[in-house]
């Protein structure tokens, strides 16, 4: 295959005419000149009031044609030189038309400048006010719907509220059940690696028991519900927006608040802490099962240990994080679901923010409860 | 003289600090088939989601048979927006429903109806939009022509005074575009529902419509209201005419 090649050239024909002549092949992987080097040839040439464009051994030509003689054309509409296009191919003259019939509306080119420092930073203050603004106004849209649900006057319908159950409490106990053992297998073999060199291999019952109640079940839950239902849920009522199916609702005159959010938190507050309670028994198999098979411990010494060290207090404790994480985990979904913008990415963006959320939401919650709960020795 | 159903005063639309249209004047009779036009990107949408009671005004009003929209409380606006329905560009239809459901929960919502009952009026309206046998069927399982249909079907569930749509025969196939213009019309006339209508497609505006407004893009307000017909005969404006004749025309 031979090579291909675009030529152009330059000449000049009295004081005030300038002639291009255009041949060969303008196409893609032609060698061409550089659009530049024939704008400086030009500059050189000026003074010129006419330039006239030639093609007649012109051969194939695509986009580059026109976009090459575009920049040639700009450039001598800056320097008002009048250019003739009437020698070129009649499809190229169409073309160059067409792509100057509607000129530029000014203001309207974006040109990326840097943003300076200060702005970035007063720019990510101001979405954060306007964050936590969304953040307290849709806590008080969704108190204002407990309101309405606990004086029997909320619309929803029972049906979406036990497909919620469902998705949220018996669909997630094949994922809980297999993070809760490995994590109380986790914490009975850190445990023990330190107990076993005192001979206090008992005692990796206490911790286990004690860990997994008061803390790992219920963080372990919230950071699984998280995932699989506070990024369903931003989701489900980003797409839902995308689909103005929200829209539709509050023109039928219902709350999208009580209809679709309600459910939502409802299920997520009733299943977590059962999930919770489900994770400590899991949690607590978990650290029996590396106990007896490997450190010499009877199951009945493990359990009695247990219940010694295990305390009502301390699945009390456990069982009001996951009701506090319930809320968190459902608040962070639905809020960045129903605040979604009106494209594809928005839904993804609205999935990620809810989980990234919940997650600093839990790990804030759980360090002041603990915080509390050391204070008052409970 | 008749009160006009809608009247809009001195409307002004903003998102924050951006302006879309301002000072918008017009109104709507009872029994009109009123058309929202001009030039993508004007406003139309906006407009329509102001008087649908999504948006609120910068600034203005819109009055449902003199009453005041905007400045009515919450709960007064929420019972006029029940006599009102809206059909959406891609239909809106709960996508966690199927057909029959869509229809039923507004009717479950706001009306005393058995549940046979409910279940019959939502196959009547499905019939009425040509959608006879599809009450089980889920939106996702139907073509996007019949989404709109149906979800024009639920649009017309609480028998609304107002019907409002947006970009009605936008992806529709022109005879299927054709078929909605026609139904639009026959609900006019046989159960004198006043329409409102968002759309640029000419054929539509000059087959169905009897009122309009025409929104500009660089004016950011309203150049006309009226007629098509009468728009397309006596406007001056170079800016109507050339979108009214799809740029044939010369002023």
């Amino acid at each position: 295959m031979q090579d291909l090649s675009g030529e152009i050239s330059l000449a000049r024909i009295d004081a005030s005419i300038v002639v291009i002549r255009l041949s060969g092949d303008w196409i893609r992987g032609a060698k061409i000149k550089p659009v530049e080097r024939v704008l400086a040839d030009l500059a050189d040439a000026r003074p010129f009031s006419r330039l006239c464009l030639h093609a007649s051994d012109l051969g194939k030509w695509d986009s580059r044609l026109p976009t090459y003689l575009l920049k040639i054309l700009d450039d001598c509409q800056i320097n008002e030189i009048e250019v003739d296009v009437s020698a070129l191919p009649a499809g190229v003259q169409g073309l160059l038309k067409l792509a100057r019939a509607v000129p530029e509306r000014a203001d309207v080119r974006r040109t990326a400048q840097p943003t300076p420092v200060l702005a970035k930073i007063g720019k990510a203050v101001l979405n954060g006010l306007a964050d936590a603004k969304g953040l307290i106004s849709f806590i008080g849209e969704i108190l204002l719907a407990g309101c309405a649900m606990m004086r029997g006057r909320a619309r929803f319908r029972t049906g979406d509220l036990f497909l919620c159950i469902q998705e949220a409490g018996p669909g997630a106990l094949a994922i809980v059940t297999l993070i809760s053992l490995l994590v109380g297998l986790i914490l009975a073999f850190v445990g023990a690696v330190q107990l076993a060199m005192f001979g206090a291999q008992i005692f990796i019952a206490d911790l286990v028991g004690l860990g997994t109640v008061r803390e790992m079940g219920a963080l372990m839950t919230a950071v699984i519900m998280s995932g699989r239902t506070g990024a369903a849920y931003a989701a489900q009522l980003g797409t839902m927006n995308v689909n103005s199916e929200i829209d539709a609702l509050k023109t039928m005159g219902i709350s999208p608040m009580e209809f679709l959010v309600l459910p939502r938190m409802l299920a997520l507050i009733l299943m977590l802490p059962l999930l919770c309670l489900y994770a400590d028994l899991m949690g607590i198999i978990g650290g029996a099962t590396v106990t007896v098979s490997a450190f010499d411990v009877s199951l009945i010494q493990y359990i009695n240990e247990s219940r010694k060290a295990v305390h009502l207090t301390d699945f009390g404790i456990g069982l009001f994080k996951s009701l506090v994480f319930a809320v968190l985990i459902a608040t962070a979904g639905c809020m960045r679901g129903m605040q979604c913008g009106r494209s594809a990415s928005a839904v993804g963006d609205a999935a990620t923010a809810a989980v990234v959320n919940s997650i600093v939401y839990i790990v804030v919650a759980d360090s002041v409860i603990t915080l509390i709960c050391n204070r008052l020795g409970i | 003289m008749i009160t006009p159903h809608i009247t809009v005063t001195d409307l002004t639309m903003a998102y924050g600090d951006f302006l879309i249209q301002r000072d918008l004047n017009f109104t709507i009779d009872r029994g009109d088939v009123f058309i929202i036009m001009g030039g993508s990107g004007c406003g139309k949408s906006t407009l329509l989601r102001h008087l649908i009671g999504l948006q609120r005004p910068a600034r203005g009003d819109v009055f449902y048979k003199q009453q005041s929209f905007w400045h009515a409380d919450e709960k007064e606006r929420v019972k006029m927006m029940r006599r009102i329905g809206v059909l959406y560009q891609s239909g809106a239809l709960f996508s966690s429903l199927t057909l029959a459901e869509n229809m039923a929960l507004p009717l479950g919502e706001f009306t005393d109806f058995s549940r046979g009952e409910i279940a019959d009026i939502a196959s009547y309206k499905l019939a009425l939009v040509g959608l006879a046998g599809f009450e089980d069927y889920y939106p996702s399982e139907i073509s996007g022509g019949m989404q709109k249909r149906a979800g024009l079907a639920r649009a017309m569930a609480l028998d609304p005074e107002i019907l409002f749509f947006d970009e009605p025969s936008a992806g529709l196939d022109p005879v299927s575009a054709r078929l909605l213009d026609d139904l639009i019309i026959s609900l006019r006339d046989t159960l004198g529902t006043t329409i409102v209508v968002v759309t640029h497609e000419l054929a539509s505006i000059f087959a169905i419509g009897n009122n309009s407004v025409f929104l500009d893009s660089e004016s950011k307000t309203m150049l006309a209201t009226g007629s098509p017909k009468k728009l397309l005969a006596e406007s001056t404006d170079y800016k109507i005419i050339q979108f009214l004749t799809r740029g044939e025309g010369h002023a």
